[in-house]
């Protein structure tokens, strides 16, 4: 069996390629890489201790295109007779790894969150998070996204050998005019810390206490639909059904009640710790640990408890 | 110009949600269908919005059974000008993908707009996989749009960040929140949507690349440990040596 596993280094190496190499190395054969874009080959090399044998990169491919990256990706899995390709489950997944299947006539399992188990099935979240599904592929090749934060990077190995590639990209009818990039922010699908609040932070001007909270603890910010609604924050920080979904190691909700459709994108968290007023608050039947208190007295107090714990 | 919206079924979003027949099949007891958020309020709403500054025509499509006919009914009243059921019950993003293709290179559209993905199976696949199958460019998670002559100008959301982007037709895009604003129907909407047209195509022949062998629920939630809410060391200390998460 041959494994190919798809990296967008256009920012560097993160802590998901890591785990979706991880991943490919535990589903057993030889594990390729396939990367575009200008990062280094020192850094690339890294992805061998994570279980690659090899990565290959298409210097000449510069943009998140999904019909380029998918021509890339189908030559290189057919130059290396891959049977199975791996996405870690972002956006750029999102996008590729549906038009790869289509290429590839191979069945997508997007959002695994665990290693195909005995029978042969994958699971995956569905229903937002609300329950578990068992996919099975029909093809003889698969293609799977996983979803960052579901098995922990391993490393084992050592630097692997880095090569450069044609992936007859092709061309596209999709020009980039700009790219904005906020500074410094964890992207909040792969944070494994996440401090969020609701309407009950009452306005955008108090979101101060979340950020320090969030800054101490080294977390990403989000906040539950409402609050992006009306604009008290930015929409990408919107967590729930119709938001975006995620499993964080911890998730800390300041003045939020717990909506159904919020914990969809949230009860994913291996931990939950809930921060209300109202002790009849439905988030508290969800979370691991619960404060009933004000917020704007509890988050200060957090704050200065984590700073004094990390010295 | 030729908009074609994607348009899925979904579970109101405070359904009971459960599985029988030995947890193969998802329970659609008590269920309410509902169209999906994303494809309604997003792809739909900013495809009316294009008709009515330019003209053109909006269709409906989905893959379905007459059962989801409500549905498309609902989708109707916000405005469409007439819909499409393949008749098909779809397991599999990848058939109903090949479907909704070859209704659109069939009949020559523009615009194909789904919604980011659904709140039921959050697969995001059957957008890309139409873009693929029609070899168009594929413009996921679309935040904005501006329709300008046969210029489309798009804002996306990319991992860590936004892109701004340009491309022409056809292209499929995929819709989020910021495309537009949730339209409530009125009256007149919902009248008018029972006699639009609603055309009954019959599937083509396609594979399923995938299945859905069995459902789990997540374990329940163990009892929540409460704090004092002016001991916040003992917080940071159960969230270190008991939950190991800092
Ligand atoms: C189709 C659909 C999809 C939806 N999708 C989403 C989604 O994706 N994500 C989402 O979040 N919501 C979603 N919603 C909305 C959801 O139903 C709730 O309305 C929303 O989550 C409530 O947000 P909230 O908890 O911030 O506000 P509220 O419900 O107003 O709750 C505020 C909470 O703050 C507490 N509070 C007040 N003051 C303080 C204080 N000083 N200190 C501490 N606590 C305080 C209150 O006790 C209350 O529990 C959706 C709804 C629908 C119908």
């Amino acid at each position: 069996m041959s494994v190919l596993v798809y990296i967008n280094s256009s920012t560097g190496i993160h802590k998901s390629a890591n785990e979706a190499v991880t991943y490919s190395k535990k589903l057993g054969g030889a594990v390729t890489v396939i990367t575009n874009g200008g990062c280094d080959a020192v850094t690339l090399a890294s992805l061998g201790k994570y279980g690659a044998d090899k990565v290959l990169v298409d210097r000449s491919v510069n943009s998140n295109d999904d019909q380029q990256l998918t021509r890339m990706i189908a030559t290189a899995a057919d130059s290396v007779g891959a049977t199975t390709v791996v996405f870690s489950h972002d956006l750029t997944a999102k996008a590729v790894a549906p038009r790869l299947s289509v290429r590839m006539k191979a069945g997508l399992i997007s959002g695994a969150i665990d290693l195909p188990s005995g029978d042969g099935t994958t699971k995956v979240n569905v229903f937002s998070g609300k329950a578990f599904g068992a996919v099975k592929v029909n093809t003889s090749k698969k293609i799977i996204s996983l979803l960052p934060n579901s098995i922990l990077p391993e490393a084992t190995g050592s630097d692997c050998a880095v090569e450069d590639f044609n992936g007859n990209a092709g061309s596209t009818n999709v020009k980039v005019i700009t790219t904005k990039k906020p500074e410094g922010e964890i992207p909040l699908p792969e944070a494994e810390l996440v401090v969020s609040a609701g309407r009950g932070l009452k306005g955008p001007e108090n979101w101060g206490i979340v950020e320090d909270l969030a800054k101490a603890l080294g977390a990403a910010t989000a906040c539950s639909r409402p609050v992006a609604d009306i604009g008290w924050r930015p929409h990408h920080e919107h967590v729930g059904q119709t938001g975006v979904a995620i499993r964080p190691n911890l998730y800390i909700a300041a003045g939020i009640s717990g909506a159904i459709q919020h914990l969809a994108g949230v009860n994913g968290s291996k931990v939950i710790v809930v921060i209300n007023t109202d002790q009849e608050a439905p988030f508290f039947k969800a979370a691991d640990y619960g404060i009933v208190g004000d917020a704007f007295e509890v988050l200060p107090r957090l704050t200065e408890a984590v700073k004094k714990f990390k010295g | 110009m030729k908009i074609l919206v994607c348009i899925s079924k979904a579970p109101d979003t405070t359904s009971k949600i459960a599985f029988t027949e030995g947890n193969t099949k998802f329970d659609e007891n008590g269920v309410q269908y509902i169209v999906n958020p994303y494809d309604e309020w997003y792809a739909l709403v900013r495809a009316l919005e294009i008709k009515e500054a330019q003209g053109g025509n909006v269709t409906i499509i989905t893959v379905g059974t007459a059962a989801d006919e409500a549905v498309i009914r609902k989708a109707l009243a916000i405005g469409a000008d007439d819909a499409v059921r393949i008749d098909a019950d779809p397991k599999d993003a990848y058939y109903a993908a090949v479907q909704i293709a070859e209704y659109a290179k069939n009949n020559q559209f523009d615009l194909v707009l789904t919604g980011k993905e659904t709140i039921n199976y959050n697969g995001s696949q059957v957008g890309g996989m139409i873009a693929e199958a029609l070899d168009t460019p594929f413009i996921s998670v679309a935040t904005k749009l501006d329709v300008n002559g046969s210029t489309m100008t798009l804002e996306r959301e990319i991992a860590g960040g936004i892109e701004v982007v340009e491309t022409g037709l056809p292209v499929v895009i995929s819709c989020a929140k910021g495309m537009a604003e949730q339209r409530i129907p009125n009256m007149r909407g919902i009248m008018a949507a029972r006699t639009k047209p609603l055309q009954v195509v019959a599937p083509v022949s396609v594979e399923d690349l995938t299945s859905f062998v069995s459902y789990t629920m997540p374990d329940a939630k163990s009892a929540c440990k409460m704090i004092d809410p002016s001991n916040m060391d003992e917080l940071v200390e159960l969230l270190h040596n008991e939950a190991k998460v800092i």
